[in-house]
């Protein structure tokens, strides 16, 4: 990535000229409050979030927050108690067809090897056998895992684990990826070539990603957009625009542009930040 | 290689302790191995030895497969319904601590004499080990696998037979094997008593006429039987971990 600041502000014009059709996913006045033992929390809300079809978006925010409650609406695991929720223009009722999901969690299925791990939710949907061969050996060749596709979960590393799990949603062809920290339990650098994989997936499947991260040089690095969420209940104070080259990968980190866009992410987060611990609260988001 | 022969080295040390233990307590009260094997390999050459074999084996196997598929299924609905399981859990363990041979009376009225007494009985034994196994396997299962069966969009049936039960596969086959053995004890016990065929019931006889050789032989059957059957189950239990 040689690519200059000054070429920057070009790309970012060329974003914001995509055509405006109607948003891949619309959130409007998104609201949610858990209710247990008596006592409510209002997790989250309101929040208002409109994603353009292909773009790449991360949520940043502190523990606890509400991010996963945003993915989980969005991916129709949690109605929210106000607002509506769309994808490609259809309310979110339930798990909606063409959205796949990957959790921090290792998802990989430890009695499954890789192949059929990968395999897993085309048999079940019953698609056809050539078909499933097909997209399987695909996905197992771009995620790099060709060489254990008989190898079972246990044998593999974390990072090869969440592969795995990504080439699992990647093979269901979805048309919103949405990934809740996906890389949090790796180590640094794994993260980073992790960061490059999903770019490379997100230019080859075209698809729309949200990544819910706590990393903010995650999201600087790989996103076109950046949403900062307050602490609880979680709304977004600020949506930073990259304006990264589609061709992006791992080495804009070295560049000053990426430097501010940490820096205002930050700025943003750390009044977020400090204002969540002196609340003494730890919970998870 | 290593293991069989420590294998054969512990199975030696057993016969040269039985060997010593009736050299000094004497035919009153034990049989030596020798004589034991001779009187196993009589029994098992006549006809009547294998009717009580076979009625033993059709009761334990009805009440092993009514023990695993209740336990199982039972375990499986109480660790998904999270207020059931703690309902349940308590309920269970008490009623797994009451010393069963005091209701098999009850039982012998309930189901009156002969097979189902027995399998009955069997079942009281092994069914609330394997229910409680499954229960805690379910309850102790990663979340993420649930949410990814809804993420994939899976049916309630497909999530049960293709994540849930492989997920807890290995921590089914731990309480089977518990099962088997507290199974194998309910059925016995109760061909003990008011029986007149099956194992049990030829070592009661063997318990009053004195026949000191046939308890040991009957008692070297079902320890081999015993012994072979969990092998089995614990080699699937390690070829299940090393995937």
């Amino acid at each position: 990535m040689s690519a200059a600041a000054s070429e920057i502000t070009v790309k970012s014009d060329a974003v914001k000229q995509m055509p405006v059709e109607q948003p891949h996913v619309a959130l409007r006045g998104i609201t949610c409050v858990f209710h247990s033992r008596g006592r409510s929390l209002h997790a989250l809300g309101p929040v208002d979030l409109s994603l353009t079809k292909g773009e790449f978006f991360s949520v940043v925010g502190p523990s606890g927050c509400g991010k996963s409650t945003l993915l989980d609406i969005l991916a129709g695991l949690n109605p929210p108690q106000t607002g509506t929720a769309q994808f490609e223009g259809k309310p979110i009722q339930g798990v909606p067809d063409g959205v796949g999901v990957v959790f921090q969690e290792d998802a990989s299925f430890p009695w499954l090897n890789v192949h059929d791990n990968v395999a897993f939710g085309l048999r079940r949907a019953g698609v056809d056998p050539a078909e499933i061969k097909r997209r399987v050996d695909y996905a197992i060749g771009f995620m790099g895992l060709k060489d254990f596709a008989a190898a079972y979960p246990a044998q593999l590393s974390g990072g090869m684990r969440q592969r795995v799990c990504i080439a699992r949603t990647l093979v269901l062809q979805p048309r919103l990826i949405m990934l809740d920290e996906p890389f949090g339990a790796l180590d640094q650098q794994t993260r980073l070539i992790m960061g490059d994989e999903l770019l490379r997936l997100w230019r080859e499947t075209s698809a729309t990603i949200l990544l819910i991260t706590h990393a903010l040089d995650e999201a600087a690095m790989l996103s076109d957009r950046v949403g900062v969420m307050s602490t609880r209940p979680g709304t977004f104070i600020d949506i930073v625009e990259t304006g990264w080259d589609r061709n992006r990968d791992s080495r804009v980190v070295s560049t000053p542009h990426f430097g501010d866009i940490t820096a205002r992410l930050w700025e943003k987060l750390r009044v977020e930040a400090l204002k969540m611990m002196s609340t003494s609260e730890t919970r998870s988001s | 290689m290593r293991r069989f022969g420590g294998t054969a080295i512990v199975i030696l040390a057993c016969i040269a302790i039985w060997q010593l233990l009736y050299l000094y307590v004497g035919d009153s009260a034990l049989a030596s191995p020798l004589q034991t094997v001779e009187k196993l390999s009589v029994l098992l050459r006549t006809g009547d030895f294998w009717i009580h074999v076979s009625e033993t084996g059709r009761a334990f196997v009805l009440a092993l497969l009514i023990a695993v598929l209740g336990g199982i299924a039972l375990g499986v609905i109480l660790g998904l319904g999270r207020l059931a399981g703690d309902v349940a859990e308590p309920i269970l363990v008490t009623l797994y601590s009451i010393p069963k041979i005091v209701l098999y009376p009850l039982v012998l009225l309930c189901f009156g004499l002969g097979m189902s007494a027995k399998v009955a009985f069997g079942v009281m034994h092994g069914l609330i080990p394997i229910t409680l196994f499954s229960m805690n396997a379910i309850r102790q299962m990663k979340p993420v696998y649930r949410r990814t069966s809804q993420v994939l969009r899976l049916t309630t049936l497909q999530t049960a037979l293709t994540v849930i039960v492989p997920a807890i596969l290995p921590e089914i086959i731990s309480g089977v094997r518990l099962g088997f053995s507290l199974t194998l004890l309910g059925v016995l016990i109760g061909e003990m008593f008011a029986s007149q065929r099956g194992l049990g019931f030829l070592l009661t006889s063997a318990i009053n006429l004195g026949q000191i050789d046939t308890i040991m032989a009957i008692a070297l059957l079902l320890t081999v039987f015993a012994i072979a059957c969990n092998t089995l189950m614990m080699m699937f239990d390690r070829h299940l971990a090393h995937r």
